[in-house]
């Protein structure tokens, strides 16, 4: 049966972009979404918004500019003392707020932890569809729906969920996935400041503290230029140290694959895919890796992918510039020697 | 005290064979498992109960092999497991889910109340992490996501610590009971079922719940009540240009060739 859409979400109109800050600190999947969102609303020829919600410092104030400065032509800014810390319940009831009287079309959310919390909430008070994790997203030029693509389980295919029937039609996209648009600090923009009416006494959950994390003892795989990266193929733990050891060799990042994590080779911050990391390299090797489409969707915004397999027909030459075949345990060390040699030049 | 642990029952991803010339997922004799991540939800109710005896009950909406996954949890100590099930259910996004689920869990909480309700971060098919969310708000429950370990849990005085993995740090947070707690992985070790676990989650019965024993409205369940829909399936775009095969007698070869053309075809990477 084909879906309309009721008549009283048709005044629904422009997209949003939520923009997630975290003590002082925007999260990159926001400007991420600003770009992508200025394409989607170039198409449907209407307004671009950033939706900030925050504690009244200037901080806030002056993060609105930046909404511009990557591409939108409006803020909806909501500042409130409760808001200082986020939190669901306050940052729930404000965001549903503002859709409920400014009515977006899409509203977009990185896949964060604070983006998937305030989503799935979000999305339910408003009783509305949400889709999670897309990689691709795009306008239907003959309804103006939104096409929000992510692979499907288990197999190589990606699929495409719409909304015909709610609106906001909302989608998640986890960070890297879209491209870094240009910060441009000249733009005009339009603020419009919310007032919104919350109560500190009626928010259950209160913040004892928060813990910064030590940046250094986290691998930054997102942020790398140089990835080598092990899967299934490599077979035992003593051929991962392969992989380290090439990486060490030409100063990367080691990536996995998610059957190398869960055999224990490397450590779950390491895998990449859907479910892992995107990244976007200037280089990708990946050995022993298929190529499955929820590995692919986390690393083909790379420059170059040189793939390294026994399988000539593997799915990973379909997307990689380059076709190492042999064992992943000969070339590795081989690469390494190669790259020794070339780098004391 | 009384727990509820939602599960699910999925596909082992680790069994999934992709049919080489369809694409499509081969899905006849792929052995199904409880979602891994809520064995780390089940076991931190598990810890809950071993401390203060509180009462376990898990719950799943799914097909009727789903009892299988319940089994398993009344092995490694649930008391009480619950099938929802009805042909009805079926196509749900996470916003029917949600509905049925918080239905189920009204209906629970009428019978014995609930102080805390557990569900896993995600799933590992369709893993959008959108279920305890929207469980937690229409319960009108506080919501605690990705947590890493409950610090203080105090059922006299209703509230409830906990750590929570936020954006660049660890958020500590006060809240109060009832709350939606979904557990993040590696929280905690998992234990093993005994035999006499085993045995008595054999003998056990589970609980068959339909759409009349929860009271939903059949417009909000299954496909039904689902705005989002698959509009389409393909795969993957290949890229215009083919990989270039390195060639080599030995893989020394190969690799000397290889760094050899990568430098020559891009020189910024030196
Ligand atoms: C919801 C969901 C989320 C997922 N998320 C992720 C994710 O984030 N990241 C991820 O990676 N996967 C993810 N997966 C799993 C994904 O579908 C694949 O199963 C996985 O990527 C395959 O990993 P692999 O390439 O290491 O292993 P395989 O597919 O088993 O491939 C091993 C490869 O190694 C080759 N090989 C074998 N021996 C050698 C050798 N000696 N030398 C060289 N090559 C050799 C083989 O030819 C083969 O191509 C997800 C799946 C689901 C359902
Ligand atoms: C490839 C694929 C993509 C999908 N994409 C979307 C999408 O973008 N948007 C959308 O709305 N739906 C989507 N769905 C449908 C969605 O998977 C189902 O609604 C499913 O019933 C619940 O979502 P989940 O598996 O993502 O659970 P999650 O939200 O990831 O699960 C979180 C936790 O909720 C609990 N839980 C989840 N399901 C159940 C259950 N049936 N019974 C008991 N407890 C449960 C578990 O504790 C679980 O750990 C998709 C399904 C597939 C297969």
């Amino acid at each position: 049966p084909k879906r309309v859409l009721p008549e009283r979400f048709k005044s629904y109109k422009g997209v949003w972009v939520f923009i997630e800050h975290e003590h002082g600190h925007v999260h990159p999947v926001s400007w991420e979404l600003l770009g992508k969102g200025r394409e989607l609303a170039d198409k449907l020829g209407v307004e671009l918004a950033g939706v900030l919600l925050g504690g009244m410092g200037e901080a806030v104030r002056e993060l609105a500019a930046e909404v511009g400065a990557y591409g939108a032509e409006l803020c909806y800014l909501a500042r409130h003392p409760v808001l200082e810390d986020y939190r669901n319940q306050p940052y729930t009831t404000g965001l549903t707020e503002l859709v409920d009287t400014y009515q977006p079309e899409i509203l977009l959310l990185g896949a964060t932890t604070q983006g998937r919390d305030l989503a799935g909430s979000v999305a339910t008070t408003l009783l509305t569809g949400l889709t999670a994790d897309c990689t691709g997203l795009d306008i239907d030029p003959s309804d103006r729906s939104l096409l929000s693509s992510r692979p499907t389980f288990g197999g190589s295919l990606m699929c495409t969920i719409v909304n015909l029937a709610t609106r906001p039609q909302m989608a998640t996209v986890r960070p890297r996935v879209m491209t870094m648009p240009a910060r441009r600090p000249d733009r005009p923009l339009r603020v419009v400041e919310h007032g919104l009416q919350l109560d500190e006494s009626a928010v259950v959950t209160k913040v004892l503290d928060f813990v910064p994390d030590v940046r250094a003892d986290k691998p930054q795989l997102p942020f790398a230029d140089f990835i080598v990266a092990g899967g299934r193929g490599l077979a035992k733990p003593e051929n991962f140290t392969l992989v380290t050891r090439l990486a060490s060799t030409i100063g990367a990042e080691v990536g996995a694959s998610r059957p190398a994590v869960h055999a224990g080779w490397a450590d779950v911050e390491r895998q990449v895919g859907q479910s892992g990391k995107t990244v976007r390299p200037k280089l990708y090797i990946a050995a022993g890796i298929s190529g499955a489409v929820q590995h692919r969707v986390g690393m083909e915004g790379a420059d170059v992918i040189a793939g390294i397999n026994l399988d000539p027909r593997a799915p990973i030459f379909d997307f990689a510039n380059y076709a190492l075949i042999g064992s992943a345990a000969e070339l590795l060390p081989a690469l390494e020697r190669a790259f020794a040699r070339r780098l004391a030049e | 005290m009384h727990i509820a642990v939602c599960i699910k029952q999925v596909p082992d991803s680790a069994q999934i064979r992709v049919h080489p010339v369809t694409n499509t997922i081969m899905r006849q004799g792929v052995p199904t498992i409880v979602n891994p991540y809520d064995l780390f939800a089940l076991e931190e109710a598990l810890r809950i109960k071993d401390r203060t005896g509180a009462r376990i009950t898990v719950l799943t909406m799914g097909p009727a092999q789903a009892e299988e996954a319940l089994r398993k949890c009344l092995s490694l100590g649930a008391d009480e497991a619950i099938l929802i099930t009805d042909k009805v259910f079926s196509g749900a996004d996470t916003l029917a889910t949600s509905y049925v689920l918080a239905a189920a869990l009204k209906t629970l909480d009428a019978r014995t109340p609930i102080d805390l309700i557990f569900t896993g971060k995600q799933t590992i098919d369709g893993d959008t992490a959108q279920v305890g969310p929207g469980i937690a708000i229409r319960l009108g429950c506080q919501l605690l996501t990705y947590v890493s370990k409950i610090c203080e849990l105090e059922p006299t005085a209703r509230h409830i610590v906990v750590e929570r993995r936020a954006e660049g740090g660890v958020q500590v947070l006060k809240s109060a009971l009832p709350a939606v707690v979904t557990m993040l992985e590696g929280s905690n070790e998992l234990r093993f079922a005994d035999m006499p676990g085993m045995f008595r989650a054999a003998r056990q019965e589970v609980q068959r719940w339909n759409r009349d024993s929860i009271g939903v409205e059949l417009a909000q369940v299954g496909l039904k009540g689902s705005p989002t829909v698959v509009a389409q399936v393909f795969g993957p775009r290949p890229k215009a240009v083919k990989a270039l095969r390195i060639d080599g007698e030995t893989p020394d070869a190969i690799a000397e060739a290889f760094v050899d053309k990568l430098f020559a075809d891009h020189p910024h990477l030196e």
